[in-house]
């Protein structure tokens, strides 16, 4: 596939304060999605107080890295230069939490290999001042064992 | 029901500029030409017009024309102006335009969109711009650094997931393709009129898998207007008025293209469900339906959303294209929709059901009496129920 963690493509990543950890979350290889301390449920994006009950008390917490496709789709035409088609666009649905969809491009595979449904796992793309969460089919996908 | 207020607005008057791909005139060009027409068309003059109401107002996607250009333009003298992003779609405009005339703000107002192709395209990274203190919309920044700058790649995914959870089929987003382009060639005024067969569709280069060159629709310059007046003027409109029965502005989801809490539908869920909260008619009352494709599924989430089949059966219910041409049971997107005619953003969708509730469409479709509008795609979406009488 046309992305190469190590010659990484223009990422224009753009933080607001509040999600400005997202995109350093990588440095240790965990990625942090924002959790109230409140009712403790995730919330993505990040904002300035929890939706559900209104708590200030939020702070990135790890999560697995772990999910399931929910949908994606395979870019062909160039939009941004430099930016080499084809590449896979998808979203990923989190373990925690599967209302949680991550933004990615699917990495460390063929693209036909790619499908709905198909088990992944984050690994981080060292772009600049960022880290930029990246998945790869799990070893293991099935789950079967 | 008490009356919903929406039932106090007629449109008394529609027109459209010249349309087509790179006419090297301004926007405030083609909006004067649109005005006057419509203006015209309403049988009113300048001096009747007192509110403005467009779609986006001024920074808005796709060029155009503010509505304060246009009122310094023609120097109106207004009792009401609006012009905004944030609202329910493009179709928005209309709706506010239709309370401020039932509120008595104003009598006959002034709606349009215009677009101007040479600033259309997708966003434009990199450079300028950018949401304030972080830089990127919110709504971009989860998106842009994954090289998916078009709502082709955004709307796409959803396609994917409808397509997997229903077995919805490419040859059956192309039906909707075939009948525009089909319908196209019937408008004069039409960017795309050569005819189009399902080869021809399944074998173009593809955009974003699922979706192809023939499922995106296609950027063109162009201005659309419709007059918005109080029902009491009903009787004085030279060409017939038609009436507003129900407007659907809901947004009941999440406002954003990934985190939207269903992936094989999009905002057009809510709208078009608030839409018919607010009427008596049905879905099977609806004699045509003008229904935004922006992108060829967007047009069969419409579909499914206004209830014109099940949820998931948008597929079968275009496969093969007999239902939805002028003479099936729901005639669809008669002036051949964005992906044909052109992307006049919502509002060619909108004329073209002013048209054919007047009985003057190119492809008119027999004793149509209520026309079912819908447009917008991803977060925000509007519809609206029109008949040609007064209900
Ligand atoms: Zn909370």
């Amino acid at each position: 596939m046309s992305i190469d963690p190590e010659n990484p493509p223009p990422r224009f990543i753009s933080p607001s304060p509040e999600s400005e950890f997202y995109w350093r979350s990588g440095a240790d290889g965990k990625l942090r999605i924002q959790r109230c301390g409140g009712c403790r449920r995730w919330i993505h994006p990040a904002g300035p107080v929890c939706p559900y009950c209104h708590s200030r008390d939020l702070a990135p917490e790890p999560v697995a890295g772990t999910g399931t496709i929910a949908t994606f789709t395979v870019n062909r035409k160039e939009w941004i230069p430099g930016f080499e088609p084809p590449y896979v666009f998808a979203l990923v649905e989190l373990d925690e939490d599967p209302t949680i969809r991550i933004s990615t491009n699917i990495v460390g595979c063929e693209i036909d290999e790619v499908a709905i449904d198909l088990r992944v796992e984050v690994e981080f793309e060292h772009n600049g001042d960022w880290f930029v969460p990246l998945f790869h089919p799990m070893v293991h996908a099935t789950g079967d064992d | 029901m008490s009356e919903p207020l929406e039932r106090r607005a007629i449109i008394s008057g529609a027109a459209q500029s010249e349309i087509g791909r790179r006419l090297y005139r301004t926007g405030i060009d083609l909006t004067i030409e649109a005005s006057l027409r419509a203006i015209d068309d309403a049988g009113l003059t300048v001096a009747d017009i007192d509110g403005i109401s467009t779609y986006p107002g001024s920074g808005g996607p796709f060029g155009g024309c503010s509505g304060a250009e246009l009122h310094d333009a023609l120097r109106f003298s207004l009792n009401w102006r609006d012009g905004a992003l944030e609202t329910s779609g493009q179709l928005g405009a209309v709706h506010k335009a239709v309370l401020a005339v039932a509120a008595g703000l104003a009598k006959h107002v002034l709606v349009f969109r215009t677009v101007v192709e040479g600033s259309g395209g997708p966003m434009r990274v990199g450079g300028g711009g950018g949401g304030g203190m972080g830089g990127m919309p919110p709504a971009f920044q989860y998106l842009i650094p994954y090289g998916v700058t078009s709502a082709a790649n955004w709307i796409s995914c959803y396609a994917r997931r409808h397509m997997h959870d229903y077995g919805t089929t490419r040859e059956q987003l192309g039906a909707i393709a075939i009948n525009a382009r089909t319908n196209a060639a019937s408008n004069p005024q039409a960017i795309y009129t050569d005819p189009m067969t399902m080869d021809d569709y399944l074998d173009v280069r593809m955009v974003s898998d699922p979706f192809c060159l023939y499922d995106c629709d296609v950027p063109c310059d162009g201005s659309t207007v419709v007059i918005v007046s109080h029902r009491d003027h009903a009787p004085d409109v030279p060409r017939g008025a038609v009436h507003v029965n129900a407007m659907g502005t809901a947004l009941r989801g999440r406002p954003s293209w990934d985190q939207f809490d269903d992936l094989t539908t999009m905002a057009m869920r809510d709208s078009a469900a608030s839409m018919w909260e607010r009427t008596e008619l049905t879905a099977a009352d609806v004699d045509t339906a003008q229904l935004y494709d922006g992108f060829s599924w967007l047009t069969m989430a419409w579909i499914e959303a206004l209830g014109f089949c099940e949820k998931g059966e948008g597929g079968p219910f275009v496969e093969g294209g007999a239902r939805i041409a002028p003479d099936g049971e729901l005639p669809l997107n008669t002036w051949g929709g964005q992906l044909s005619g052109g992307r006049l953003h919502g509002f060619g969708f909108l004329h073209e059901g002013v048209m054919q509730l007047r009985g003057t469409a190119n492809l008119q479709v027999p004793d149509c009496e209520v026309a079912a509008v819908g447009a917008g795609g991803g977060p925000e979406s509007g519809c609206l129920l029109l008949t040609r009488g007064a209900s």
